[in-house]
């Protein structure tokens, strides 16, 4: 997959506690293409938003360090530029839009103004012609009566709105890919449907190429071309969404795709994946879900299963993948 | 009918409008200061003397008509000489809270969001200035510049900016950890941009409301330092002097230094209220 746009490989994010050093991103490898949308599922504290802070050099704690991994754009290793360089990739190669856009936006300042900020710091624009822009951005993410709204502060938008002027910001720099860190988990499903579809407009508007964080895998079916789940910070599973959601091999992408309410039959229980996800100091050996996995064989314990390419554009890390037989999925026992 | 009068808006005069919303010890405070703002420029129309004619026949005059605030040892009208100050301690409430404020801002929003050796180095900085009691190192500073204002501006800026740097640093240390800096970064925005396009609006109010109550410290300390001799030099018309001059004649001619005392406690008092309602405006408590 060397024609890919954007290519992640194991990218590394070690964290250093008093209890010593732990990977919570372990060698996470992946690929984006021009204008398609990459789904990274997985639960809370699988390392997704790590990973994607990574990506950016983002990291919030000067504890969490990236002690290795390759991020290419274009073919260029962009995890090797000084800091100087690397901030030409934030905003200019790489946007980012937050789960909470209350807080990511600055609240003393007109959303129009940051806009503009942002426009005129990337591109060198005038005054005027960086606040036309602002309000011509807020127009594509649809926010009614942009001239108006450029002048309102964050606190008076609604949480939609709030998101919807987010992408505008993240879009002011015109980014090639937009890093989407759960941005629907704090909207209600109405307004979560609009953002999703806006997302989409505007990846077939610009050929936006787009990695999706989020734990959802209802929203991943509906938007995502193609999905990447992470446990414990390691990839699992990937490949395109509609075979994987289909026909998932990894035990854990057959769990998350079992507990999806509908997916078994009316009036049964919902299924769960029995226990929880392990903490960063207490990884277990091996696979790490072979504790939770009803799938495990004795290699799984001891041994790390490689990350292998299955064909169909798929890759697994499994010792012993659910047998692929689409009908049989959501029965298998995951008790 | 009641309905179409409950229906009208209220009428409100074009001053009742500006000042809707407003707290009310700022409108008073904002008042006091209008009041010796327009002392201060107008003093040349308004001083019914001038400030440094000595009218010998009439010295140490009580209160009149004719001297409404009395005279001084050498004659000269108390009243013209309380106007003509307004413009000196103003300026000096002004100036001396200024250049601290700047200096205190600008170090302090350094120091909490790089952290680190930088922090340390400038937070050990300000241990040492607070180390030593106020206003003995201003009057170090001074005597080693030589009496006069602009000493006293100087030396204001260098022992006043830690209570800024302080109280910014506090607020940059946790903003600096917030979301809309970390999304800020994301921008790709510089560190310079950062701190002072987005993290230092944000922390300022507090500092602007302490800034108004620090205007009362300065002017009480020019008004010392001027009562040392170290600062505004005779025979330029300020309180502080003023109130230092009388003291010699307390006994036999209280209004020398009653009246510039008053006038220093008024424009304290007015500075005092609009920080008091700034802060309740801006939300803070100072």
């Amino acid at each position: 997959m060397s024609g890919a746009f954007f290519e992640v490989e194991d990218l590394t994010v070690d964290v250093a506690t008093d209890t010593g050093r732990h990977v919570i991103v372990d060698r996470v490898s992946f690929t984006l293409g021009k204008g398609e949308i990459l789904g990274l599922v997985g639960e809370s504290g699988s390392g997704k938003t790590m990973a994607c802070r990574a990506l950016l050099k983002l990291l919030p704690s000067k504890r969490l360090s990236i002690p290795g991994g390759r991020v290419r754009i274009d073919g260029e290793d962009v995890m090797a530029l000084p800091d100087a360089g690397f901030r030409t990739v934030r905003g200019k190669r790489i946007g980012m839009i937050f789960q909470n856009p209350a807080s990511h936006l600055d609240p003393v300042m007109r959303i129009g103004e940051q806009i503009a900020e942002s426009v005129r710091f990337h591109h060198g624009s005038s005054r005027r012609a960086a606040e036309a822009r602002a309000v011509e951005l807020l127009t594509q993410v649809g926010i009614p009566d942009p001239k108006e709204r450029s002048r309102g502060f964050p606190h008076e938008f609604s949480g939609g709105m709030r998101q919807r002027a987010m992408i505008a910001l993240a879009l002011a720099s015109d980014p090639d890919i937009l890093i989407a860190d759960e941005p629907t988990t704090a909207l209600d499903v109405t307004v979560q449907a609009q953002i999703l579809r806006l997302l989409k407009e505007l990846r077939d508007a610009r050929g936006l190429s787009i990695i999706f964080i989020t734990h959802d895998l209802g929203v991943v079916a509906q938007l995502c071309d193609r999905i990447c789940v992470l446990y414990g910070g390691r990839v699992c599973e990937i490949g395109d969404k509609r075979t994987l959601l289909a026909d998932p091999r990894h035990p854990y992408t057959a769990g998350l795709t079992g507990c999806q309410p509908g997916a078994g039959a009316t009036g049964s229980r919902l299924k769960t994946i029995p226990g929880y996800p392990p903490t960063i100091d207490a990884m277990p050996s091996g696979c790490r879900f072979h504790p939770r996995c009803s799938n495990a064989v004795d290699a799984c314990a001891r041994l790390q299963p490689p990350f292998e390419d299955v064909g169909q554009d798929r890759r697994l890390a499994c010792h012993n993948p659910v047998v692929s037989e689409l009908t049989s999925v959501p029965a298998r026992g995951f008790a | 009918m009641s309905e179409a009068t409950l229906d009208r808006p209220m009428p409100r005069r074009f001053l009742g409008r500006l000042t809707a919303g407003v707290p009310q010890p700022m409108l008073i405070g904002g008042a006091i200061l209008t009041v010796f703002l327009v002392l201060a420029i107008g003093a040349p129309l308004i001083s019914p003397y001038d400030p440094v004619y000595q009218d010998i026949a009439a010295r140490l005059a009580p209160p009149s008509l004719a001297h409404p605030f009395g005279t001084d040892n050498f004659g000269r009208d108390i009243l013209a000489r309380v106007i003509w100050s307004a413009r000196v301690d103003l300026q000096i409430a002004v100036l001396g809270v200024i250049f601290p404020f700047i200096i205190g801002t600008a170090t302090g929003t350094i120091a909490g969001y790089f952290g680190g050796l930088t922090d340390t180095l400038f937070m050990r900085v300000v241990d040492v200035v607070l180390a030593f009691p106020f206003l003995v190192l201003m009057l170090a500073i001074i005597a080693i510049l030589g009496p006069g204002l602009a000493s006293f501006y100087i030396a204001m800026g260098l022992v006043g900016w830690v209570s800024y740097a302080r109280l910014i640093r506090a607020q940059i240390l946790v903003l600096r950890q917030s979301d809309f800096a970390m999304a800020a970064k994301s921008l790709g925005f510089s560190h310079w941009r950062i701190m002072f396009r987005h993290l230092l609006p944000n922390a300022m109010v507090g500092s602007i409301v302490f800034s108004m109550s620090d205007a009362v410290l300065v002017l009480l300390n020019g008004a010392a330092i001027s009562y040392l001799g170290l600062g505004v030099q005779p025979p330029t018309a300020e309180w502080g002097i003023m109130v230092a001059d009388g003291q010699a004649f307390i006994s036999i001619a209280w209004w020398i230094s009653t009246f510039p005392g008053l006038a220093i406690v008024v424009l304290a008092f007015g500075f005092s209220l609009l920080a008091d309602g700034l802060g309740e405006k801006l939300g803070v408590r100072p």
